[in-house]
């Protein structure tokens, strides 16, 4: 009995420390959301944690913030353009990828080794190599400022890596699989849509949550290739310039960051496994 | 969510170095049409751009003229310029230790609590949303008004309940605002070499922790002659890695200093060049400078993954 108390003394201070950093680190984005769901007076004249003396007295909560953030200011129309971006920018790069996985893991070609050594090169590769020669042909094409030229930029930044990743988990799936499947006489697409896709989704689901995040969450592709016109630009462009233009109204601000970081939480939330493993093996992407 | 393997991101480098199993027979053409389209968007979008890039970075501001070295020298000469690699050998200095050692120190003890998945939620939660997110959180903690208003910021309230002036963080000059900065970084960060950390720690076997408490070891001294050690290795991934993204730190300067008062980067003043003062010559200068100093860094990251893996 004794000795039980003492053990559970001895980690005290364990489990203080750790509800203490706990605490620290999530104060922030609480103060964030409390006050998106604040009166601009109450904003301005106080802090959000004084909502704490009347936690009841709802008369002090409202939605006016992110009515007027979605609409007037147009984070609505700024969360769709991500949406068009994000979605196009994910598929497309997995979808090559794997076809060129597939084949980088386990058909013979003269220049296997060469691709793929250059593929491994290419993932050092900062985005500021690349943005002012691609920039000047999208502005030859007609493609900056544009939806498809973003995707297709996504694309080819996300591609090293998405290959990297699904060339490791398809070269890894068992050999036999491929030596029956020819012997039944099946195509190497066939064996490719019937066997090697269904047997890598979950290396897909953690590329997929891994890039789609990071089109999401996005500021600098973005800027480069489509600039700030509100029909196009991204939530990330437009808050970064409400920054700038609405530097004060903390009620507004957080309400636009809010919904920018809705469906990141949502996906970090409900599928957290395949996102933990597609946000680490993202880490060095360029 | 500790399910992770520390290296997934340099999983096996060399392909087929030995490879004891048949390829799928095919004809000839078909892996070509397999490959075609990501070679072909590889080479538009990565090989021949960062190749242009090198060979314009020799050229005046509309790559008209050859000037030489002339670009590398404004950049190694002029003010802003220096300022902004003082300013990123701060962050290397700052936020690379503060990231692993609190993502160490928060993996190790957070092993010894029944809600260890809780606080690791909490704690790798900002690697979910923006750069452009977090600096609007914490731009709101910085806030600063005047002494004889009420303080919304969070850390100016506190300074007020004590006593003390408020103080404008963000125009403070340089130490004060950059180490805010480098702060923000280290909140979004930490959860990710937690992570990290937290897998390679569970994994050493508790049979060796056991024997040491057993000989009467205090927990400091295993954790200084025995975890440590055999975290090693993974340290240094991590700590690379962490030099790699800050190297290229850019979101969160732009959204909350974009650069003013002596916070300027590297990545944010290529930026101002490219477009701002159209300087496409100093623009991409600025970026293979940024690819020369990332480039050893990866080097070091995939020799480390070879030696563990000869180890293991």
């Amino acid at each position: 009995m004794k000795r039980k108390i003492i053990a559970k003394l001895s980690t005290l201070p364990i489990n203080l420390f750790i509800i203490i950093v706990a605490f620290i680190w999530m104060l922030p984005s609480v103060g964030l959301l409390i006050t998106s769901f604040r009166n601009s007076a109450d904003v301005a004249a106080s802090g959000w944690w004084t909502i704490f003396e009347h936690p009841f007295n709802f008369t002090a909560y409202t939605l006016k913030n992110y009515q007027e953030v979605v609409g007037r200011i147009g984070i609505g129309r700024a969360f769709l353009n991500t949406l068009y971006i994000t979605i196009p920018s994910t598929v497309i790069p997995i979808l090559i990828a794997s076809f060129a996985a597939y084949a980088f893991a386990w058909m013979k070609f003269p220049g296997r080794r060469f691709f793929f050594i250059l593929l491994v090169a290419l993932l050092v590769i900062p985005l500021q190599m690349t943005m002012i020669p691609v920039l000047r042909i999208f502005n030859r094409l007609g493609l900056a400022g544009t939806l498809p030229g973003i995707w297709f930029a996504h694309a080819g930044y996300g591609l090293p890596l998405v290959i990297y990743l699904l060339f490791n988990f398809i070269s890894g799936l068992p050999s036999e699989l491929f030596d029956s499947s020819s012997i039944d006489g099946a195509t190497p697409f066939q064996v490719f849509v019937r066997m090697v896709l269904p047997l890598s989704l979950p290396a897909l689901a953690s590329v997929t949550i891994f890039q789609f995040l990071w089109v999401w969450n996005d500021l600098l592709v973005a800027l480069v290739y489509l600039g700030g016109t509100p029909d196009v630009a991204p939530l990330t462009v437009r808050i970064s310039a409400l920054v700038g233009s609405y530097g004060q109204d903390w009620e507004l601000l957080t309400a636009a960051a809010f919904v920018s970081m809705l469906l990141p939480l949502i996906l970090f939330l409900g599928l957290q496994r395949y996102f933990v493993k597609g946000i680490l093996a993202g880490s060095i992407k360029g | 969510m500790g399910c992770v393997s520390s290296n997934t991101a340099y999983a096996e480098i060399s392909v087929n170095s030995k490879r004891k199993y048949a390829f799928m027979r095919t004809n000839k053409l078909t892996p070509w049409l397999y490959i075609l389209p990501a070679v072909s968007v590889l080479f538009f979008f990565l090989v021949y751009p960062s190749l242009n890039t090198i060979y314009i970075s020799f050229f005046n501001h509309n790559s008209e003229e050859f000037i030489g070295f002339k670009n590398f020298l404004f950049c190694f000469t002029n003010q802003v310029m220096q300022n902004s690699f003082r300013n990123n050998a701060l962050w290397v200095a700052i936020f690379v230790p503060a990231c692993v050692f609190l993502g160490l120190i928060i993996a190790v003890i957070v092993d010894r609590v029944k809600y260890e998945s809780t606080i690791k939620s909490i704690i790798f939660m900002p690697m979910a949303i923006s750069f452009v997110g977090a600096g609007v959180i914490w731009k709101f903690v910085f806030a600063y008004r005047p002494a004889a208003d009420a303080q919304t910021g969070i850390l100016n309230a506190l300074r007020s309940f004590f006593h003390y002036k408020p103080l404008p963080w963000l125009i403070m000059k340089p130490w004060i605002n950059n180490f805010c900065l480098i702060m923000v970084g280290v909140w979004i960060w930490t959860g990710f070499c937690m992570v990290i950390l937290s897998a390679n720690y569970k994994g050493i076997p508790r049979e060796i922790l056991e024997a040491a408490r057993v000989d009467g070891a205090n927990e400091f001294r295993i954790f200084w002659k025995i975890i440590l050690p055999l975290m090693k290795p993974t340290i240094a991934v991590v700590s690379t890695t962490m030099i790699i993204n800050v190297l290229k730190v850019f979101d969160i300067v732009y959204v909350m200093t974009n650069g003013n008062f002596n916070t300027e980067v590297i990545a944010n003043r290529m930026y101002k060049e490219m477009f701002l003062f159209r300087n496409f010559g100093r623009a991409s200068a600025i970026a293979v400078i940024l690819l020369v100093l990332i480039v050893p860094m990866i080097v070091i990251n995939i020799q480390r993954f070879r030696e563990q893996e000869i180890i293991r």
